[in-house]
């Protein structure tokens, strides 16, 4: 290693998802996570998410702690903007899991990040969960992205970063593909 | 292999199913080319000596080539012989099974092709009843399908080539795009093949690159053999009217869903365009070239799509094609039903080998020309078991 060119450090522990994506390779088995949530109406349209156990590698996991989230409704919508409307939430999944790829991908390639700064906006018509025209949905119809991201790379290896990292991105995936959802009562 | 083999003086045998270059002959459409000019098709003692080095043959002049081929290497080959079986009967004795009787042999290379299934996704058991689909294996010619809408599912060499003679037959299409690899036909003046065997990428071997995985399924790049040595890419279909929409995800109540990652798709393809130009712009020493334009896609591309109820007739399944081992009983696939091999070689089962398959050993294994090398290293080993043994 070259003692006048300090590698990249992003704080991405690249050679451990190397390492898992072999491992994984032959115990396709071991692959297979579940995350978990529990939701629990407070209020009107405030709720709250806690986040505590998920499973992969053949075995449950405790995260280190449990993260306690809430959702509401913004008072244009009658409510008490108590907490982030949940469609917001769906923006902090995307955007957080594209900065992670970001990040990921860069000490991959060896790119040495100084600031990445996502902006991220979702378009949606509210007369389709209203009811009001049942020719809009009721999700998104569109959702930007921008990124700001200095690092020691040039700009098309900067825009390669983002566009690889959307390639492995979970929640991009979930958000642009169908995804079969099945909500039981008990 | 056959040629090398007995330059080796290593007595053999071909089986041919049908008549030789068989595949050629009977499962491909009318009007294709191939995807390299007629300079890099050439086989061991044998290359292309016609008057248009920088053609590119049509189905009937390979088959001409190939069938000339086996008559100037006086290869063995036995027709019209059908493998039923091939099974591991002892440590060092394989037993081929065929309609014809069956052989037993130290020694079998499998040279059966890449491209023996075409891979339909399991979201077309959804598609109504009302929809013709078609694969490349069964389409010959435009005609052949009514004159409704066609969704093309691929934007491979494949699906694009199916996709413009669809749309030059008057018909409507749209092409429904996943990850995909883009090419132009010639760069500088020269065909991109002889930038790609220049720059050394077509020799990279498999054991040097660095996601052998990635590299094996690299979708084939966007290019069509022609004449005029046309482009063959996204935006020259869209010119001729085709509409992009992204991967096929699902398809319910007759609505198909598409992917919304069609921008990035293409953003991905260009950006690995560009930087393949400025490798070849750097390796000859050059300034900066001529940027392609980049994919136009339409700021809102279309996420369902209601077929039949739109008038599309036809889905095309574009969609690859997967090797077929329904008679190699021996436990060397993985759970994917993919041969494990190490550049042709099969460990778990010693004295067996592969030949053709995408980056066997190396990026142009699965070209015509590719089969040399990778034919000569696999003969190499052979040879040294043989004389092992």
């Amino acid at each position: 290693m070259s003692t006048t060119e300090a590698a990249a450090d992003n704080g991405v522990n690249v050679q451990a998802l190397l390492d898992a994506r072999n491992a994984l390779t032959d115990a396709p088995e071991a692959a297979e996570f579940t995350w978990r949530a529990t939701n629990e109406w407070l209020r009107g349209t405030h709720s709250r998410t806690t986040i505590q156990q998920y499973s992969g590698l053949g075995e449950d996991h405790e995260h280190k702690s449990t993260f306690r989230y809430e959702a509401d409704h913004p008072e244009v919508f009658a409510a008490e903007d108590n907490a982030p409307t949940p469609v917001e939430f769906l923006l902090v999944g995307l955007s957080s899991c594209l900065t992670a790829g970001v990040a990921a991908v860069a000490q991959n390639r060896g790119i040495q990040l100084e600031s990445v700064k996502a902006t991220i906006e979702g378009d949606m018509n509210i007369l389709g969960i209203l009811g009001a025209d049942p020719e809009v949905r009721n999700g998104f119809n569109n959702i930007r992205v921008n990124f700001e991201i200095e690092a020691d790379a040039d700009e098309d290896e900067i825009a390669a970063l983002v566009a690889q990292s959307q390639k492995r991105s979970a929640v991009f995936d979930a958000l642009t593909n169908p995804t079969n959802v099945t909500v039981t009562v008990n | 292999m056959s040629r090398v083999l007995t330059e080796q003086s290593v007595e053999h045998v071909v089986l041919e199913r049908g008549e030789v270059a068989n595949t050629w002959k009977t499962e491909r459409w009318d009007s294709l080319r191939l995807l390299t000019p007629n300079w890099l098709t050439r086989l061991p003692d044998l290359a292309y000596d016609g008057e248009d080095p920088d053609g590119f043959m049509t189905v009937g002049e390979l088959v001409e080539f190939i069938e000339r081929y086996a008559e100037h290497v006086d290869a063995p080959v036995q027709t019209n012989t059908t493998v039923t079986s091939v099974s591991r009967v002892a440590d060092d004795e394989y037993l081929v099974e065929t309609d014809a009787g069956s052989w037993r042999a130290g020694f079998v290379v499998l040279a059966s092709g890449a491209f023996n299934r075409p891979h339909v996704p399991a979201v077309s058991a959804a598609l109504p009843d009302a929809i013709d689909q078609v694969t490349p294996l069964d389409y010959k010619r435009p005609e052949q399908l009514r004159p409704g809408r066609v969704l093309v599912v691929g934007a491979s060499a494949t699906g694009l080539q199916l996709a413009d003679e669809l749309l030059r037959s008057g018909r409507e299409v749209t092409i429904a795009v996943g990850e995909h690899v883009r090419m132009p036909r010639t760069y500088r003046g020269r065909d991109i093949m002889y930038w790609l065997d220049q720059i050394g990428r077509l020799d990279e071997r498999y054991d040097e690159v660095d996601d052998l995985v990635r590299a094996r399924h690299v979708p084939s790049p966007q290019l069509v053999g022609t004449p005029d040595r046309e482009d063959l890419d996204l935006n020259a279909l869209t010119a001729r009217g085709a509409t992009l929409v992204g991967r096929l995800g699902a398809v319910q109540d007759g609505k198909a869903s598409f992917s919304g990652s069609l921008r990035n798709v293409c953003n991905l393809a260009d950006l690995k365009l560009k930087r393949l130009l400025n490798t070849i712009d750097q390796w000859a020493g050059l300034e900066p070239g001529p940027c392609p334009e980049p994919t136009r896609v339409d700021d809102q591309p279309r996420v369902q799509i209601d077929l039949a109820a739109e008038g599309y007739e036809t889905v095309l399944w574009a969609t690859g094609f997967r090797s077929d081992y329904s008679w190699l009983h021996i436990p060397v696939t993985d759970r994917k039903g993919e041969l494990r091999h190490d550049g042709g070689i099969v460990r778990q089962a010693p004295g067996l080998y592969r030949l053709g398959l995408n980056f066997l050993r190396r990026r142009k294994s699965s070209f015509i020309h590719g089969a040399e090398d990778d034919a000569r290293e696999i003969a190499a080993d052979l040879v040294a078991q043989l004389a092992a043994a």
